[in-house]
């Protein structure tokens, strides 16, 4: 056992709370107005990222990351989501999600027309797996390509996509049922789609009840053409292989609603250090108290997904850890954020109060990469088997 | 022992309920909630009705009914809307200060506007640093002649940019004795200066205002009671005010509830109606028998007030019992949703947001047991 992070994940640990604290903490109560997203607000600390290599810590340096590990990668993430969920949510999704599914199932070839990019932040990633009637149910899919001589035809829709309203957004990796040409057998497989395909369309972005500094959006197939070489990896094994990099995706979940827990509870401090002092404990609980539990919930929630990320760098089984730091860390953001929201009242119930905005953010996460309940399914079936 | 509405209770929720449904457009609602606008029209349309202020005298322009029916007509509202029915609610916020200690000429003069949609009532008492109800105001209400002269700034006042009487809780400034005053204050060009607050979470049609105070001259009519009065009268107002905010509670929890459960019937996943799910029926289990304990406790404590004069213990407990039951039947009815749940179109986020507030106005939950401690065990 050893619970000390090595020097190089300290470097990247303070580096990017420095990062967070002066240039999206300044940023966050304007990047979070409802309405227009905040493209002039947005767009250059997300540049500035991508320059210190946010985007490809865990990756080899061929491939244009930082040659580190998910460890520090998760660090990061936690420390940017403290700053703001959402640029949080954005690394989540273009590094755990699809630059890490092209690292794992690409070829030669693949890495390096799309992973390096992604790597070095110059591109951003978008991961499609949702579609109206397929939430939960990911295999219930119904988006369609057809291989046709040297080209897939790919028809039908995804939503709820994170990332691809960027500008710099290149590719969205999907799900679709395939078949070839003159062949009635079909299976699933991944395909990696640029953005800027004929036949794909960006649909209207949502309008959300908070988490308003990332964008998403529903994006359309209609006969889109993609040369026979975008499938990645076995074209029998693509849903297992894009759920698999969703294995990542909760690790970084959990990191996620750490920072945002972590964010609240420093709020919370800020108030409660006016207030009260050490020596008062015994005459006032009632919030002193929840301060003891919420700093205990972070502690746990942190050290869960650490375990979870550090077993994935040793290449052991993680599943279980990445379920439990998914479950445990966004059900925790979540009540810390309506125990703090308490704490202030009517004050931090404002738009301007960074409260609100991380209690309107915080639902959010137990329901994205996979509801609690899918969580639950998953831990109960692996305990059962 | 008898549990049942009378025929009379029965048919003003009916009405309610009808009224809602038929007036409350979905869409029309999310645009005064994205721009945070008091539902006017729909507000005095309902007032037409007579379903506001239900529970003033008829002879003050309302229909001699009981806290109880109130309930029943805030509950209905909240249900098919919980943004419109808080607004709705509130619209006559604070004019109990008036109806249960102003005298004969106040109320003629200032409740049957409200009753018929002519006017907003406020009440201002929230101060800059003053985190409970009970710790002295800064506000300082000063008496020369026949006037008093008002100073100090208020926050979170409910309707206060909007026209109508609103009082004003005060410190008179007076040697003689201690105490506070109640000041009813017409809201016009002579008013003082008025500034919208930034948005709430929830209750995005209540509009909130700051208000500064600057030797603002108030004629001594316009006093409530007697000086020295302010702080038992305005006691008393909290008091009867758990108990509509208790029946909001309620309301936006069968609302989200009503939503969730339609929902869990449609949307397959797996091949089946997510309903037949056991983890989710528990979730729907859970959720109805929240909402039934809810209710009883804020029935009960609306019929005590009507029939014995109001009991505070049960008025804390209704309002915390429904504050905290609103907030987790709207998140597992959001969470239901899914993904849907988080996008504003589907029209279940707002009750989310609307349920977080019942518990961060009027008193925080904590705030609550701190009171139902007191009052269980007394001195000691």
């Amino acid at each position: 056992m050893d619970f000390e992070l090595t020097q190089e994940q300290k470097k990247i640990r303070d580096m990017t709370r420095e990062f967070a604290k002066n240039v999206i903490v300044p940023c966050a109560a304007e990047m979070n107005r409802p309405g227009e997203y905040r493209k002039e607000i947005i767009a250059p600390i997300i540049a500035q990222m991508a320059s210190l290599g946010m985007m490809g810590i865990p990756f080899p340096k061929d491939y244009g990351g930082g040659g580190g590990d998910w460890v520090g990668m998760h660090l990061c993430i936690e420390e940017i989501a403290r700053g703001d969920v959402a640029l949080g949510a954005l690394l989540d999704v273009t590094t755990s999600a699809v630059a890490n599914e092209i690292y794992t199932f690409g070829t030669e070839e693949q890495k390096k027309k799309w992973l390096i990019p992604l790597a070095q932040g110059k591109e951003i990633g978008a991961f499609g797996l949702t579609e109206p009637d397929a939430g939960s149910d990911t295999a219930a899919l119904k988006t369609t390509a057809i291989l046709k001589g040297d080209q897939w035809v790919i028809n039908g829709s995804k939503q709820f996509i994170t990332n691809i309203g960027l500008d710099n957004a290149s590719i969205i990796v999907i799900t679709a049922r395939t078949r070839v040409e003159g062949n009635d057998k079909t299976t699933v497989s991944t395909l990696v789609i640029p953005k800027h395909t004929q036949g794909f369309t960006l649909g209207q972005s949502y309008e959300k009840m908070g988490f308003h500094a990332s964008i998403t959006n529903e994006v359309f197939f209609d006969d889109c053409h993609i040369p026979k070489d975008h499938l990645l990896g076995d074209i029998n094994k693509g849903l297992s292989q894009h759920l698999s990099v969703l294995q990542t995706g909760r690790i970084s979940i959990g990191a996620i609603t750490t920072g945002l827990a972590q964010a609240c509870l420093d709020e919370a401090l800020a108030y409660a250090r006016q207030r009260y002092r050490s020596s008062s404990v015994l005459k006032f609980q009632t919030i002193p108290f929840k301060l003891a539990d919420i700093a205990m919930m972070i502690e746990l929630s942190r050290t869960m997904y650490l375990k979870a990320a550090c077993l994935k760098d040793q290449g052991k089984n993680y599943t279980l850890e990445a379920h439990f730091a998914k479950l445990f860390a966004s059900e925790t953001a979540k009540k810390i954020t309506s125990d703090v929201l308490n704490i202030y009242g009517l004050f931090g119930s404002l738009d301007e109060h960074p409260v609100s905005r991380y209690f309107k953010a915080a639902k959010l996460f137990e329901i994205v990469e996979g509801t609690s309940e899918m969580q639950r399914l998953v831990i109960a079936r692996e305990l059962l088997s | 022992m008898d549990f049942n509405l009378s025929e009379e209770q029965i048919a003003i929720q009916k009405a309610a309920e009808e009224f809602a449904q038929g007036e409350f457009d979905p869409e029309y609602a999310t645009d005064l909630d994205r721009n945070r606008q008091f539902p006017l029209k729909i507000w005095k349309r309902a007032s037409e009705l007579g379903f506001t202020g239900i529970h003033f005298p008829e002879k003050y322009g309302g229909q001699d009914l009981g806290v109880l029916e109130n309930a029943l007509v805030v509950e209905a509202f909240c249900r098919q809307h919980s943004g419109v029915g808080m607004a709705l609610g509130f619209s006559d916020f604070g004019s109990e200060m008036i109806l249960r200690f102003g005298n004969d000429d106040q109320k003629k003069r200032y409740l049957p506007p409200i009753t018929v949609g002519e006017s907003l009532s406020s009440l201002a008492y929230i101060e800059k640093d003053q985190m409970e109800e009970f710790s002295p105001f800064n506000t300082v209400a000063m008496r020369r002649g026949d006037e008093y002269f008002i100073n100090g700034n208020k926050l979170f006042v409910v309707n206060g940019n909007l026209s109508g009487p609103m009082v004003v809780l005060c410190e008179r400034n007076n040697k003689e004795t201690n105490g506070q005053v109640a000041l009813i204050v017409e809201k016009n060009s002579d008013g003082p200066a008025v500034a919208m607050m930034a948005g709430q979470v929830g209750m995005r049609m209540v509009p909130m205002v700051s208000i500064t105070f600057d030797n603002l001259a108030v004629p001594r009519e316009n006093l409530l009671g007697d000086e020295g009065q302010g702080r038992f009268q305005f006691t008393h107002f909290l008091s009867e005010m758990r108990i509509e905010a208790a029946a909001m509670g309620v309301g936006i929890a069968q609302g989200a509830f009503d939503l969730a459960l339609t929902y869990a019937k449609q949307r397959v996943q797996f091949d089946q109606k997510i309903a037949s799910f056991e983890a989710m029926r528990n979730k729907l289990a859970d959720m109805i028998t929240r909402i039934e304990t809810a209710r009883l406790l804020t029935y009960k404590a609306a019929w005590d007030f009507d029939s014995k004069g109001g009991n505070t213990l049960l008025n804390y407990m209704a309002k915390a019992v429904s504050a905290e039951t609103a907030f987790d039947v709207a998140d597992s009815a959001l969470h239901i949703f899914g993904g849907y749940g988080y996008i504003v179109e589907n029209q279940i986020e707002h009750f989310y947001r609307d349920a977080r507030m019942v518990n961060i106005f009027g008193e925080l939950g904590q705030t609550q047991r701190i009171l139902i401690a007191d009052e269980i065990i007394g001195k000691i």
